[in-house]
């Protein structure tokens, strides 16, 4: 099952491979990681999202939090959360697929932030699913690139993961 | 200045004196009472080794490769519980060391290495000897640290020294660049620290070990199953008190031997690969096992599906101090993480108040007694070739079974865990873990710097002693009358017996020709060497070795190249499916 892991970890040289290093040693799967500093400077929050069965986690989970660095992990599948992505996406914009793409944008409520006489680049945020669902609205000719940051996340409400 | 000039590290907060790096290293070793350091120099930890030359709070053991060094380091953990440290230098001086670390990881040991490295405006230069120390060593430590500021080397260094021995205990290395060696700070050596992100627990949950004791009280076929945590954590006293009290079995892994004594009746013998029919049988067989500072691995425990589907009611009580451990390979039903000591003082405690009294198990000892009656550790004695197991008895009984005991790899260390009873914990010194040949001399020279009046013996193959056999030459210069006791079957033995096993009886690469003559090797280091090639002198050979006192004596035992270790687990099968030497 897809899990959603936060991490706080001191915001030391190097503390990023240390989590790296421990999944590839592991063998456990990332499907996406994103980390930088907060409001306090001397921690970074991490996003780790990631697949494997129930104790597959528990020991994803118990080891990360082995690390020295690791001030606290938190899997975001134990109770409501939100999540977001962005993505930028360049797009092939001429002819009558300029209005065409902008109206898809519009639709998906992804926003041009760079346009040239040929191309849109498209920022998007939302959920995994609803990224993939605009790349799939898209003629896959018309895609130049697109970069992901994968996905972030916090609990809903007062659920408050702080060091 | 001198160390003595130096302000009281840890008993004042006013710092005015400006130390080196270098000499904040020396003061730090000072500070955390370090004994012993085992190192070697080299360009960039030579204005450490300067210091090092100034001041006499602690020895500087130079040993003859830097493997060695962190293995000596290591013994001397082992053996004293205290942690061992090792100094290197940057590059090769590092990777050297590297096997040394990933070792002690292996095993828990509590180690701070120092290491030197380029100057901080070198690194990422591709400098002279220089190496990414903290990536080559991040996966096997149980942290390290790079310090680029000499205002932080002190802290650091009390940290490392934290980290290592707290928790789940663990190797640390701290990476020194020269110029930071160089510079100068204030000296404040902090007497505690406190991390936010690393707070190890160490009392057990209260509810969850009175749920343990209910659990354990009413057991009809309970077994007690004790590995290297236990020693660690400095808990066989009361290991042995709890197992007394509940009159249960008890069973110790190769890490745990001497946790619980091995001339008990209660004890039934290591379990395992290479374990006893009755320690596999009763693991196997239990209606409610408790595990202490044990982590089911492949060696012990062999196929975990088997293990659990052979017995699916079996409940398991799980203590130890990482909670990582816990249901990684087995699920337990009753998790308790925390100090094995304090653990099983609480126990202790409940058990002394409590109505329930343990349960009787006569049926359970009865079947027990059955399994131990097949006497798998039964070899054919001969009278015209030395049987390795013959030299581990005699060994024990000329040693009177109270010797530190080191090893190497391979068949001569389960005939060594075998036939050498360990009564006490902390004198069984081997690579468990990691399972490194060519730590047996160098763990030998730690035991022996940690205990100079006790008898320490190597127990060793051909094979592996020549993997650091160059350490002969650093018990010379130190004195070190260790006594080597070789294995000698001309064979690389264990994987010679897999080979029939397991690989149609061919023998690849296992035979090792052009031996060097091990008697005139021992003499050229400076020390005694004797061959032994007949059944009727080792017991009088090993009485002339041990008689030597002040000599190391390097024993080249000819033994019967065709001997296997029994009983066998097959890798991959459960551990009731044991190979017997009566089967074959
Ligand atoms: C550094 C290292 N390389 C290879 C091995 C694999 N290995 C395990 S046991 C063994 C044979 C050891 O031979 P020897 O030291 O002569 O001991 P014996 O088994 O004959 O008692 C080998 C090669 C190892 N454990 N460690």
């Amino acid at each position: 099952m897809r899990h959603i892991l936060s991490l706080l970890l001191e915001n030391e040289a190097g503390a990023l491979s240390r989590v790296a290093g421990l999944f590839s040693a592991r063998g456990y799967n990332i499907e996406s990681l994103t980390v930088a500093p907060t409001e306090d400077a001397t921690l970074s929050r991490m996003t780790i999202v990631t697949t494997g069965s129930d104790d597959v986690i528990e020991q994803i989970t118990k080891q990360v939090n082995k690390l020295i660095d690791v001030v606290k992990i938190v899997d975001l599948n134990e109770g409501r959360h939100v999540e977001r992505e962005l993505m930028l996406v360049k797009l092939r914009a001429v002819g009558k697929d300029r209005e065409e793409l902008k109206r898809t944008a519009d639709i998906f409520r992804g926003r041009i932030i760079d346009l040239t006489e040929k191309t849109y680049v498209i920022e998007l945020t939302g959920a995994g699913d609803k990224l993939d669902a605009f790349l799939e609205a898209i003629d896959p000719s018309l895609i130049l690139e697109a970069v992901r940051t994968g996905a972030c996340g916090l609990g809903r409400g007062e659920w408050i993961v702080k060091a | 200045m001198k160390l003595s000039d130096a302000p009281q590290a840890a008993s004042t907060d006013v710092v005015t004196t400006l130390l080196t790096g270098a000499e904040i290293v020396c003061h730090a070793m000072k500070a955390e009472g370090v004994e012993f350091v085992f190192g070697y120099p080299g360009g960039a930890v030579l204005v450490i080794y300067d210091e090092i030359h100034k001041q006499s709070h602690f020895k500087h053991i130079l040993v003859r490769h830097e493997q060695a060094a962190v293995h000596a380091a290591d013994a001397y953990a082992r053996a004293t519980g205290r942690p061992g440290v090792a100094l290197v230098t940057s590059g090769p001086g590092v990777t050297n060391a590297v096997t040394g670390i990933a070792t002690a990881y292996m095993d828990s040991i509590p180690m701070v290495i120092i290491t030197g490295q380029v100057p901080t405006y070198a690194i990422g230069q591709d400098a002279f000897q220089e190496c990414d120390t903290v990536g080559i060593t991040r996966p096997c430590v149980k942290h390290n640290f790079l310090v680029k500021d000499v205002g932080e080397l002190a802290e650091t260094i009390k940290k490392a020294f934290f980290i290592a021995t707290t928790g789940r205990p663990g190797p640390v290395v701290v990476d020194i660049p020269k110029d930071v060696s160089m510079a100068s700070a204030p000296f404040h050596y902090p007497s505690t620290v406190d991390m936010r992100s690393y707070r190890p627990t160490n009392k057990g949950h209260g509810g969850q070990i009175k749920k343990a004791m209910q659990m354990l009280l009413s057991a009809e076929r309970p077994m007690v199953y004790v590995g290297g945590g236990a020693i660690l954590g400095d808990a066989s006293e009361q290991v042995t008190t709890l197992v007394k009290m509940l009159g249960y079995p008890c069973t110790n892994t190769l890490m745990g031997l001497g946790a619980y004594p091995s001339t008990d009746r209660q004890f039934v013998g290591m379990l395992g690969m290479h374990g006893t029919v009755e320690a596999n049988m009763a693991m196997q067989n239990c209606d409610v096992l408790i595990a202490i500072g044990a982590r089911f691995d492949d060696r012990v425990i062999g196929n975990p599906t088997h293990f659990n589907a052979g017995n699916p009611t079996r409940k398991i009580i799980h203590i130890d101090i990482d909670p990582s451990s816990i249901s990684k390979r087995v699920k337990v039903d009753v998790p308790i993480v925390g100090n094995i000591k304090d653990v099983l003082d609480e126990m202790i405690a409940q058990i002394k108040s409590a109505e329930q009294k343990p349960n009787g198990i006569a049926a359970w000892w009865k079947q027990i007694e059955e399994w131990r009656a097949k006497d798998c550790l039964k070899f054919k004695q001969s009278d015209t070739i030395i049987k390795p197991q013959y030299v581990v008895q005699k060994l024990w009984e000329v040693t009177k079974g109270d010797a530190f005991v080191t090893s190497d790899v391979g068949q001569h260390q389960m005939w060594a865990a075998q036939y050498y009873g360990f009564d006490k914990p902390r004198r069984w010194i081997n690579s468990g873990g990691l399972g490194t040949m060519g730590v047996g001399l160098p763990y030998a020279m730690g035991c022996k710097f940690a205990f100079p009046d006790a008898d320490v013996a190597c127990i060793t193959g051909e094979g592996s002693i020549q993997m650091n056999i160059q350490e002969l030459s650093t018990c010379k210069q130190y004195d070190l009358p260790i006594k080597v006791i070789l294995l000698n079957n001309r064979y690389l033995g264990m994987v010679r017996q897999w080979q029939d096993f397991f690989h149609g009886n061919r023998h690849a690469e296992s035979y090792m020709d052009a031996l060097p003559d091990f008697v005139k090797l021992a003499e050229a280091y400076g020390h005694v060497g004797m061959k032994i090639e007949k059944p009727g002198d080792v017991e009088g050979a090993l009485k002339e070795a041990f008689a030597l006192k002040k000599r190391l004596v390097f024993m080249d035992f000819l033994t019967d190249q065709k001997e296997n270790v029994f009983p066998m687990v097959p890798g991959g099968k459960g551990i009731s499916e044991m190979i017997l030497a009566e089967d074959l």
